[in-house]
């Protein structure tokens, strides 16, 4: 008999599922109770016939389906051949479109960031986000079933990552919910919830049992998963034997992920150093009074946002696409692809100079003459880069000069001249990644600056 | 008398706690008072700042996971040796030869688990404007603990010695060769030289700095035992008794002006 060496199924692996079923079937059970308490109808439309129909029915119906679900898992786990309930071909393969491509990836993300924005009266309601928690369960017990899924989702050191998924979630989905409900005050005139019974209490027993709970909830936490899942240890280091894919540790995937678009010390030097210099910078620039001390959005539209798109799509979007996506010889790969270690991808990459010079001029390129004087080569070399450096020289220097004349106006009179500069820079540092991406995919672009010969390219 | 009033009447009991069981209001008072872990606390606090949905507890967990590291640290130091020959050894055999093997795991976890903790910190007192006026020095002095969370990580990661381990720094610390001027593939590391002869090797940059070694070696591993077991840790364990000191005298936790 032929066995596959990469099982999409296996008797572990769908009794194991089961589990992961049952965990929703239960965590369901209990949503449905709860609507069944709360005792709210829905319309259906005409089509349907009209009348009212009790939600907590719509529930019921999920919580049976993924009954039966799980109880196919636990008693078909023997025939793992005979098992159906896979994700099919053609669902994974249109996954993998859309996220083994950096270009669609990050578009994805920054839809979702800006869906989540542009919806967040929707999204943020107690149904939407189990209907949100629900979908991701689902997505992930089924992606199971996928081998390649496995092994890149099941390395121990990406296990959190995973859980951290959720969590940002979680708490995003929790900020936008409290955001509302005191945007909706604000708007009545009222004063935020977090003003409203604030009473001062006494910190034994209030706050220290508290603590002490989540204490022992939280050591009781990390032993179960430290027997679950047992921490790796790879073969004995060799300086010779270097793997295919290198990778850092996982927290700083987002920065090695800025590596394909700028050089080591812009992408491992100068942004590192201008994201912590950033953030401590923050509460220096952000002039706005409001909005301290309770959740809001609508009083702090500008910051929350910029924030938003540095942490969602910027830090957390490239920490999964550093993990999950970036297999042998840092190619893309998708989420249900096999890591192929002979998978090419044509890199033609071209500096700006060389569009100037050769494809705009069609002149050769300028080169400095290596018996001349130090003097005359830096000129050479600076009259070779000149496109490129007048355009990040403007980018630095005059484009935040435009934004204080034009979108920004009300910021610069309100921050000044030199708090200003350092605003419109760090903001541009942030955008200068997106940028650069945009460039890469638009024009094959290298380095807007390529000098190569000081290490300087940008 | 019940067991626990007769062991709370004790001389011994008394002389530990230095005030009476806090079953009363007043003795709540004093216990927040008079205990030198409590001390920490006000005696009493505004209702909505202690809410788990207004801070998250997420400062409170990433402290308490610092803690956390630290017990098992020690106790992994036990059985940990940071030379070439045993460190990869000693962390095998803490797999199945050692009694409390399981506390690389929590280490582990725990470590991850705070990286992310400390994040959602970070998040959620941005999202409640928590670093305006007057917690601006305060969200500084955060943004440094986040610089060694993220810094003890890194050099804990090298020690158990496996091909994670050293290529995963290797890779990290790559970068330090291109910093302007002081690596020796950065921009600029030209500028510091006498007389023709660069000071900016690849045997005296910033990497070199960072490894002890021109590669990721045994020097490198012995100082980022010193860095990741000593080092960071204190400069941690100092920041963070200013970081609260300072949650205390800027008024406690933020709440609606
Ligand atoms: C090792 C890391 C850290 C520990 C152990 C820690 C611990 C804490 C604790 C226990 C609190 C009390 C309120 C709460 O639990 O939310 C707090 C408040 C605060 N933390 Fe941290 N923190 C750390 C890192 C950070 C970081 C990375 C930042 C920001 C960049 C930060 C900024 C603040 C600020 C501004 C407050 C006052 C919040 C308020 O009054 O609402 N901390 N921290």
């Amino acid at each position: 008999m032929h066995l596959d060496p990469h099982p999409n199924l296996t008797s572990s692996v769908i009794y194991g599922l089961g589990f992961l079923y049952l965990v929703q079937v239960v965590m369901n059970l209990f949503w449905t109770a709860r609507c069944m308490k709360a005792g709210n109808h829905q319309r259906l439309p005409s089509v349907l016939g009209g009348g009212d129909v009790p939600v907590a029915m719509w529930w019921g119906m999920y919580t049976a389906l993924l009954s039966m679900v799980m109880i196919a898992h636990f008693t078909g786990y023997r025939n793992p051949e005979a098992f159906s309930l896979l994700l099919p071909d053609w669902f994974k393969g249109s996954v993998d479109v859309c996220v083994n491509d950096p270009k669609l990836f990050f578009l994805i993300s920054t839809l979702i960031f800006a869906g989540i924005i542009l919806l967040r009266k929707t999204l943020a309601t107690d149904t939407a986000g189990w209907m949100l928690f629900n979908a991701a369960t689902l997505f992930l017990s089924l992606s199971l079933t996928d081998w390649d899924f496995r092994q890149i989702v099941g390395k121990p050191d990406n296990v959190p990552i995973v859980g951290m998924l959720f969590i940002v979630g979680f708490f995003t989905w929790l900020f936008f919910k409290k955001a509302n409900e005191n945007d909706r005050r604000i708007e009545q005139g009222l004063r935020p919830l977090e003003a409203e019974n604030n009473e001062k209490v006494l910190v034994w027993p209030d706050l220290v049992y508290t603590e002490l709970i989540v204490m022992i909830a939280l050591t009781a936490f990390l032993f179960v998963w430290g027997v679950l899942l047992e921490a790796p240890l790879e073969e004995p280091a060799s300086s010779v034997k270097t793997p295919n894919p290198s990778k850092a540790p996982w927290y700083f995937l987002g920065l090695q992920e800025m590596l394909v678009y700028y050089d080591p010390w812009l992408a491992g030097v100068v942004f590192p150093s201008t994201i912590l210099g950033g953030l401590m910078a923050l509460p220096y620039i952000d002039f706005n009074k409001k909005g301290n001390g309770y959740y809001t959005f609508n009083e702090r539209k500008f910051a929350i946002s910029v924030f938003l798109f540095g942490f969602l799509p910027l830090w957390v979007g490239m920490i999964v696409l550093g993990t999950f996506l970036r297999g042998p010889n840092w190619n893309m790969f998708g989420i249900y692809e096999y890591w192929d270690v002979h998978k090419l991808e044509a890199l033609n990459n071209v500096n700006l100079s060389e569009y100037f010079w050769l494809y705009g001029l069609g002149m050769s390129m300028p080169v400095p003459d290596a018996t001349s004087s130090f003097g005359a080569q830096i000129a050479t070399i600076v009259w070779r880069e000149l496109p490129g450096i007048l355009v990040t020289l403007g980018y630095l220097l005059l484009l935040p000069s435009v934004m204080a004349m034009t979108v920004f106006r009300n910021f610069a009179f309100r921050m000044g001249f030199f708090r200003f500069m350092v605003f419109a820079n760090l903001v541009l540092l942030m955008a200068a990644l997106p940028a650069k991406m945009v460039l890469r995919w638009a024009f094959n672009l290298k380095y807007l600056v390529a000098i190569p010969e000081y290490f300087i390219n940008i | 008398m019940s067991v626990g009033d007769y062991i709370r009447e004790s001389q011994i009991w008394k002389s530990v706690f230095r005030h009476p069981a806090p079953y009363d209001r007043r003795n709540r008072v004093v216990v927040m008072l008079t205990n030198f872990f409590l001390h920490l606390h006000p005696v009493s606090i505004k209702q909505n700042g202690i809410a788990l949905s207004y801070t998250w507890c997420m400062g409170g967990i990433t402290f308490f996971l610092f803690l956390v590291e630290t017990i098992t640290g020690v106790l992994l130091m036990f059985y940990y040796r940071p030379t070439l020959e045993w460190a990869f050894n000693d962390i095998l055999a803490l797999r199945d030869v050692s009694t409390l093997g399981v506390m690389r795991e929590v280490h582990r976890w725990g470590a991850h688990a705070m990286v992310i903790t400390v994040w959602l910190h970070m998040y959620r007192v941005f999202l409640t404007g928590s670093y305006k006026p007057p917690r601006e020095f305060n969200w500084v002095i955060g943004v440094i603990l986040l610089k060694f969370t993220l810094l003890l990580s890194f050099t804990g990661y090298l020690l158990p010695w496996d091909q994670l381990a050293i290529w995963a720094i290797t890779v990290g610390s790559n970068m330090a060769r291109a910093t302007p001027v002081l690596g020796h593939e950065g921009p600029g590391f030209q500028l510091l030289n006498i007389g023709g002869y660069d000071l900016i090797t690849n045997a005296s940059d910033a990497r070199f700095l960072l490894l002890g070694s021109k590669f990721v070696g045994e020097e490198t591993l012995n100082r980022f035992y010193i860095l990741h077991c000593v080092a960071i840790p204190l400069a941690v364990a100092g920041l963070i008794a200013i970081h609260f000191w300072r949650v205390r005298k800027d008024g406690g936790i933020s709440q609606p002006l």
